[in-house]
């Protein structure tokens, strides 16, 4: 599979249209899906009739010489919890499980404005809570560097999609960690935004604090090329920020000399799988090697980030869900009442970890509790922010393992949700504090799984951190190794 | 601080949410272990330290007050499970609950 921007120069130039590359992409949806899992919807035919409407678009404007829309005629998947007009949307949710939205999430619009090929909705842990995809109640996605694993999640599926070939580039979001961690977990780049700088719009909520828009790709270029459509204010977001939008290009520089790099020591140590600490470490190296400065910093207040986390985003999911009714959309558990419509439809409907959030957030919020549990968060939540402030004073990036270990097998955490959000660790302080990250494959285990690791920046700082990842990119061949999951490579 | 059955029971209705028995008591095992973890943060000295409920910093938003088009009742309807003369239709909601 070409990367998106390959894909599109061949399309710019003719020599491949995107009716074929459309159809390259279902062929090998169509193949890899039945090991995989990567989606809950594929919309073949409206994607042929897409493809075939960007073809024309394409010949018209080779022959007036007009100016060509960025993704004209490339196919992209989207994460089911980013709404999409006359697409079915899930969530991952039976509570969603009809739903076709009459309108796009902002983020969806600014990507099909610029011309993309929706190809499909990618399987996520229901409403994005999850590390797994095992939360999804249309089944789990299989890691593709091996079917017994877990992608990772929540973005599950459109990691996996990216890393098995099946499309150049995936949507995903991320609320603490959803983009990075199934990124390094499946071996593909995941961009996670700064808060704010793409539209949560059509993004259906979480927690609404923390969730972010972001991008699963084979490479940062690809990265830098989506955020530059997708970033930007948007008058249906209150919170969407007015910043200049990075560019869509990268340059790849000749060394790193005068960028400094802060390694957190809380981030390395007790609990973090060996062989990921040393790619981490020679990833370093590489840097090094290119004239960046390393140094070691530290955030003190990292072991506070699963607890404020795992009370501030189940707060407000406990909100935000209470839309889920069965009034409005989805299906309704009918009864004599319509209190007990609502409790049995949410009670039977949704699954248990959201469930589980629903309940945790009530009781942070609940009279009695509030000061106690999510006041409490919100205060330490200062302090988390505050360490990245201070540490954005001496470095220009952190850098940081995103997951204690490689990609767990299916099953491994499902009856221990404290020891599921223990793994989040190292990717909830971005989120609290509302910086950019970048995961980026470094290196495989014993076992042959892909290793990710972390570049964050201060506010705004993709183009930075996308930069410094194309930088290593250049130099390094990580993102380019390939899983087999179908076996066709053996023998 | 371990959650007490009746507690459960009671935050699930604050919540909307019908739980069967198993439910009730796999619950209220999981969260207790939870909120005994999140207890160490009890520990953390937040004396004089404001909260955060956003990272941005705070400003107002404002938009010129005019009228534009919205989705149509059709399109609004469509998702709905139950809908009669171009509304929602709902089960009664005074009465037993």
């Amino acid at each position: 599979m070409l990367t998106a921007k390959e894909a599109l120069r061949l399309l710019h130039r003719g020599e491949v249209s995107s009716r074929e590359l459309t159809q390259e992409v279902l062929k090998q949806i169509e193949r890899t899906e039945p090991a995989v899992h990567a989606f809950l919807t594929v919309v073949a035919e409206q994607a042929l009739a897409e493809a075939e409407q960007a073809d024309k678009h394409l010949a018209q404007a080779r022959r007036d010489g007009d100016e060509i829309p960025p993704l004209l005629g490339l196919p992209v998947a989207v994460k089911d919890v980013l709404i999409t007009k006359g697409i079915r949307t899930t969530a991952g949710s039976r509570i969603l499980e009809n739903f076709v939205p009459p309108f796009d999430a902002t983020s969806v619009r600014r990507v099909k404005e610029a011309g993309a090929v929706i190809v499909g909705k990618t399987n996520t842990d229901e409403f994005a809570m999850g590390s797994s995809t095992e939360n999804s109640a249309f089944g789990v996605t299989h890691n593709p560097w091996d079917l017994e694993r877990v992608p990772g999640g929540s973005s599950g599926g459109s990691a996996a999609a990216v890393a098995a070939r099946m499309v150049p580039v995936a949507l995903g979001t991320d609320t603490g960690g959803s983009v990075r961690q199934p990124a390094a977990f499946c071996g593909v780049t995941g961009l996670k935004t700064t808060y704010g700088r793409i539209s949560r719009y059509g993004l259906i909520a979480y927690g609404s604090s923390l969730d972010t828009v972001g991008v699963l790709s084979q490479d940062a270029a690809d990265a830098a090329l989506f955020l530059n459509i997708m970033a930007g204010r948007d008058p249906l977001d209150a919170t969407s920020v007015d910043a200049p939008i990075p560019p869509a290009e990268l340059r790849a520089r000749d060394d790193l000399r005068g960028l400094k790099i802060g390694v957190p020591r809380e981030y390395f140590g007790g609990g973090i799988q060996p062989e990921v600490e040393s790619a981490v470490r020679a990833a370093l190296e590489v840097f090094a090697d290119m004239g960046a400065e390393i140094t070691e910093i530290s955030l003190p207040h990292t072991e506070y980030a699963v607890p404020v986390y795992y009370l501030i985003a189940p707060a407000e999911a406990s909100a935000n869900l209470a839309r889920f009714d069965g009034i409005r959309y989805g299906p309704r558990v009918p009864a004599d009442s319509m209190w007990d419509v609502f409790r049995r439809t949410r009670g039977r409907l949704f699954g248990a970890e959201v469930k589980r959030r629903i309940m945790l957030g009530t009781y942070a919020l609940s009279a009695g509790y509030y000061d106690a549990y999510y006041g409490k968060a919100q205060k330490v939540r200062t302090l988390i922010k505050r360490d990245f402030e201070t540490a954005f004073e001496k470095v220009d990036l952190i850098a940081a393992p995103v997951a204690p270990s490689t990609a767990f097998r299916i099953g491994e955490h499902t009856n221990d949700p404290l020891a599921m959000y223990l793994e989040d660790v190292f990717t909830l302080p971005a989120n609290l504090a509302g910086v950019p990250g970048v995961s980026f494959p470094v290196g495989f285990d014993r076992l042959g799984l892909p290793i990710g690791m972390q570049l964050m920046g201060a506010h705004f700082q993709e183009h930075l951190i996308l930069e410094v990842v194309h930088t290593y990119q250049q130099a390094t061949d990580w993102h380019r190794h390939q899983p087999d999951p179908l076996g066709d490579d053996e023998e | 601080m371990p959650l007490s059955r009746a507690d459960v029971i009671h935050i699930a209705e604050l919540a909307r949410l019908e739980l069967t028995d198993e439910e009730v008591a796999r619950y209220q095992e999981q969260l207790s272990a939870v909120l005994e973890y999140f207890a160490k943060l009890q520990g953390v000295n937040t004396e004089g330290i404001p909260p955060t409920a956003s990272v941005l910093p705070p400003r107002t938003v404002l938009r010129e007050d005019e009228p534009r088009p919205g989705l149509s009742r059709e399109e609004l309807l469509a998702n709905a499970p139950d809908v009669a003369d171009n509304q929602f239709r709902v089960p009664p909601v005074f009465g037993e609950s």
